[in-house]
């Protein structure tokens, strides 16, 4: 399988997009790109279970490298591990339904269409580089794109949740770009190959100063607290589709690459501060469930509640077991789904009723009957039901939490365990609001999910339901990767 | 004979050139837009020859020098100022001298390269000020504005006053080793106190021109006085060039200081980086805004110097490369508008989107270039200029650098903002572009994309300062 077909597909995708003169062709080119991203995400799962069902134990498969900057030893590495294919597979779900969803927008379709499909570039591109300049360069790439669905189709108050999510992602990329720089001149080889770096003895007062940089900046993105103060504002004032690429995708950019490149390639880092990032991911947790409580729109609910369900991310990876390794990634891969479905569900009522205040809403089963049952799924899952993704996710980081036998690791586990409650608090209240009781005069010709919303939402289903009805396949996606994840850190002494 | 002419070729080019001009001036009256188109065809021919016949070595007893380096600087100040001619076609059509204009700005290039190729403080004090007095000319060529008159006054006094400095350096360091020949001032240097004296005064006249904090003070109203054709020429090729020349200077010439120079040239960057950017935050005006811009991205530049190896030079010819591109775009659009309706407010950009989408987007990528976002070239160019620094392995400083990145990225946001976000009731009408600006400004959107991503563009430059 040819890896470059993932970031060549959207590239072409947009440019042919910016050559199109009416909506229509740009909306079915777009939609026809996010189906070939689809198709090639699911060719490229079955290629790999097929290549590591007939023996193939290489830690990354299809590797490809061309030469790029020579004179800095940087090249175009590329190359995939069940964890990347994991989140390759995320990216791809959520941006056909991404695509979907935005399919009644108005105000300069091309250009929308345009920066989707370059978010969706960048997050491809980030998922499959083994070289930490071209990981770091999709990284950026990613951010504008961000800024500009804000700023132009956002709502409310737009133009400061742009500037701020921006400015705030920079200076996360900025502490990942220092930190890269410390690596790369750290060892004799100068190279920023994440292979190399791996297999490289990097001194320990390195990892000291280079890890912290590297795991808050790409803490950043993924609302570590205190960090996170971005991701209300943002998701809340984006269109739709970009509250789903945002939570759905570009979170879990930082996920990934506090794994992947902070704890993978400084284990000894990791160790030193895994307590800090306990504690701090703990408080993210607890923190954004109890602050999605008080909330009373449902956008800045989920928000919130976003920053809580990632905090389980951070709080696998500084656990630093097998088990909550591979909790962290299911939990990004889920709440990805899931977290993209309910933007998806919020755009389409508030579509329709033109709020998003809960307290406004009520009786809305009894016209929208497909929107409500989706948003009954989506918060069931967000809850923790079993059968859906949200419960094995959160399980297994338990699991693995559970897995320290000392007090400090215990009690952080059961605290963490606790948002639960508060999560099935305001979800169910949330729900109950929305959809039971009696209806308004204005709201009862309202019409039901079109085609396009309703196949978004199918997918997306299929998605989390795949997930919490048959762990096993995604399990064994992840665990090679994690277990060589662990390799390195019972290398630490 | 024939080496004189090979090794001379692009300053005798430049004064052919200059001569054809001053001929063509003297005759009958020639309508602007054959003049312009002449111009334009002299400028690519200039631009092509460089790339042909080009030899290393010195002339006239180590006073002029050549190497593949310098040339390759040469042709990125002729390119730039051949898509100055492009660029700025509406406001030379208008223009009532516009042979004078080239000449002058063609002797500046002419001194520039001199300078650059300079090896010997009397031939270098020379050119640098063949290469700044016209431009005091130049910055007074909107006759009938009065803010261009005081533009102009600003610029010949500041520049005299940084010339007397230099001279002084100058006649401190004969008076400390006994020589002015750059070839043999490292086994003089030793860096006793009155040669580090004598370093700060040229490091002074440096600044000045390079409006290095706290030196930059006559940037802004300059760049704001003068017709933009001048600020455009002011803030890349003139600084372009004399970054060049900086650059040998501290390698080659004060080599043996460079423990002196590490902490001074840091310093300077740190305070350019941070007053430029803080002063851009607050501009209205686009010109003033550029200028600002234009001042923290030199402390940008010095980030890159202070690397001291061949990655530095080869870093910063990169960066200044892209910076050609970027800024010129970004003069460009600026000009376009300006030159149509007078407008030079950045919140006269609301809604521009709306009836010039070219301009804006060219803009955009301008801007993007500049902030360092990828895939522009700009992201590249400011990479390579940390990476350089970074081997130093002053990880306090990289990081100042690179959160003033994320400063700048908030005053260039804020003009996309107004150009793509902001509503407005009645923005700027639609902007007829001169069909050479058009081409300019393909040429730069090209570049802007393109020189990142063509990786052996970079690997050229470092194979040269091998």
């Amino acid at each position: 399988m040819n890896l470059t077909l993932l970031i060549l597909v959207p590239l072409i995708t947009a440019v042919v997009v910016l050559l199109m003169r009416n909506k229509q062709q740009v909306k079915w080119i777009s939609l026809i790109g996010a189906t070939v991203q689809f198709v090639l995400a699911l060719a490229l799962l079955f290629a790999y279970r097929n290549e590591v069902a007939s023996g193939n134990a290489e830690q990354f498969l299809f590797q490809q490298q061309y030469d790029w900057f020579p004179s800095w030893h940087i090249s175009f590495h590329l190359g995939v591990d069940g964890i990347s294919v994991a989140m390759i597979l995320l990216t791809a779900f959520v941006v056909i339904a991404g695509v979907l969803v935005s399919w009644n927008i108005e105000k300069m379709t091309k250009e929308f269409y345009f920066l989707l499909i370059l978010l969706s570039f960048g997050a491809y591109g980030f998922f499959i580089s083994l070289d930490l300049f071209i990981l770091f360069f999709f990284l950026e790439i990613a951010v504008i794109p961000k800024y500009l669905l804000i700023g132009i189709w956002g709502s409310g108050k737009k133009e400061y949740a742009a500037n701020k999510l921006a400015l705030m992602l920079m200076g996360g990329s900025a502490l990942v770009l220092v930190g890269l720089l410390g690596l790369y001149f750290s060892t004799a080889e100068r190279t920023f190959d994440l292979v190399k770096l791996s297999h490289l003895d990097i001194p320990v007062y390195v990892q000291e100063i280079c890890f912290p940089l590297l795991f808050v900046g790409f803490g950043v993105f993924t609302a570590l607290f205190p960090f996170h103060t971005w991701v209300p504002d943002g998701h809340s004032s984006a269109p739709t589709a970009g509250s789903m690429f945002l939570a759905g995708i570009s979170m879990k950019l930082g996920g990934y690459g506090c794994l992947r490149v902070a704890a993978y390639v400084m284990p000894e880092g990791a160790k030193e501060y895994a307590n800090i990032i306990i504690i701090l991911s703990a408080i993210a947790i607890l923190y954004g469930a109890f602050a999605t409580m008080m909330q009373k729109d449902l956008k800045y609910m989920n928000a919130y509640s976003s920053v809580s369900h990632v905090g389980f991310v951070l709080f696998g990876i500084g656990m630093l077991t097998k088990t909550a390794i591979t909790g962290a990634v299911i939990q990004m891969v889920s709440h990805g789904l899931m977290t993209a479905l309910f933007f998806a569900v919020i755009g389409m009522i508030y579509e329709r009723t033109h709020t998003r205040q809960v307290n406004e809403m009520g009786g809305l089963l009894k016209v929208m009957p497909f929107i409500t049952t989706v948003l009954f799924i989506v918060g069931l899952c967000s809850l923790g039901l079993p059968g859906l993704s949200g419960f094995v996710a959160e399980v297994t980081v338990f699991m693995g939490g559970w897995e320290h036998p000392d007090a400090f690791h215990r009690i952080a586990t059961v605290l963490a365990c606790m948002s639960i409650v508060v999560t099935a608090v305001y979800i169910l209240r949330a729900i109950s609001r929305t959809a039971m009781g009696p209806i308004k005069e204005s709201y009862s010709n309202l019409t039901d999910a079109r085609w396009n919303e309703k196949l978004a939402a199918i997918i997306l289903i299929a998605g989390i339901l795949a997930i919490g009805v048959a762990p096993f396949w995604l399990n064994d996606l992840i665990k090679p990767g994690a277990e060589i994840i662990m390799q390195k850190f019972s290398m630490v002494p | 004979m024939n080496e004189f002419v090979t090794l001379m070729k692009p300053e005798l080019v430049i004064t052919i050139i200059i001569f054809l001009l001053l001929f063509i001036k003297l005759g009958k009256g020639i309508k602007n837009d054959l003049l312009l188109s002449i111009i334009q065809n002299l400028l690519l021919l200039n631009l092509a020859i460089g790339f042909f016949f080009n030899a290393e070595g010195t002339l006239f007893d180590n006073m002029y020098h050549t190497t593949k380096l310098i040339v390759f600087q040469k042709s990125i100040l002729n390119f730039g100022v051949y898509v100055i001619s492009l660029l700025f076609a509406g406001w030379f059509k208008k223009t009532e001298h516009l042979a004078e204009f080239f000449m002058l700005m063609l002797s500046a290039l002419l001194g520039l390269d001199f300078l650059i190729s300079s090896g010997n403080f009397l031939i270098f004090f020379l050119s640098l000020e063949l290469a700044t007095i016209p431009l005091a000319a130049m910055a007074n060529f909107d006759l009938e504005k009065k803010i261009s008159s005081e533009a102009a006054m600003k610029m010949i006094l500041s520049s005299a006053f940084s010339s007397g400095i230099l001279l002084f350096g100058i006649s401190l360091i004969y008076g400390a080793t006994g020589t002015i020949n750059f070839a043999e001032l490292p086994f003089k240097l030793d860096g006793n106190p009155l040669q580090i004296l004598a370093f700060v005064f040229l490091i002074t006249a440096f600044a000045f021109k390079l409006s290095i904090v706290p030196f930059h003070l006559w940037t802004a109203d300059v760049y704001e006085g003068s017709p933009i054709a001048t600020t455009s020429f002011l803030s890349v090729i003139s600084k372009g060039g004399i970054a060049f020349v900086l650059i040998s200077t501290l390698y080659k010439v004060f080599q043996p200081m460079q423990e002196v120079w590490y902490n001074m040239i840091m310093l300077l960057s740190v305070i350019t980086m941070i007053t430029g950017n803080l002063f851009a935050l607050r501009q209205q005006n686009i010109k003033r805004f550029l200028a600002f811009s234009s001042i923290a991205q030199v402390g940008f530049i010095l980030v890159g110097i202070t690397a001291n190896s061949p990655e530095g030079t080869s870093s910063v010819v990169y960066f200044i490369l892209i910076y050609t591109f970027s800024n010129l775009a970004a003069f460009g659009v600026a000009s376009a508008i300006s030159s149509q309706t007078g407008k030079e407010k950045i919140d006269d950009y609301k809604g521009l989107y709306q009836t010039n989408p070219l301009l804006s987007w060219v803009m955009a990528l301008a801007l993007f270039s500049l902030a360092g976002i990828p895939p522009t070239a700009g992201f590249f160019g400011k990479l390579f200029l940390l990476t350089a620094g970074a081997a130093k392995a002053n990880y306090g400083f990289i990081l100042f650098a690179a959160l003033n990145m994320i400063v700048s990225l908030y005053y260039y946001l804020r003009v996309i903002r107004s150009i793509f976000m902001d509503k407005n009731e009645q923005p700027i009408e639609k902007i007829h572009i001169h069909p050479s600006t058009k081409f300019a400004f393909i040429i730069c959107s090209a570049g802007i994309i393109l020189i990142g991503m063509l990786s052996w563009i970079y690997d050229y430059i470092q194979s040269l300062t091998q």
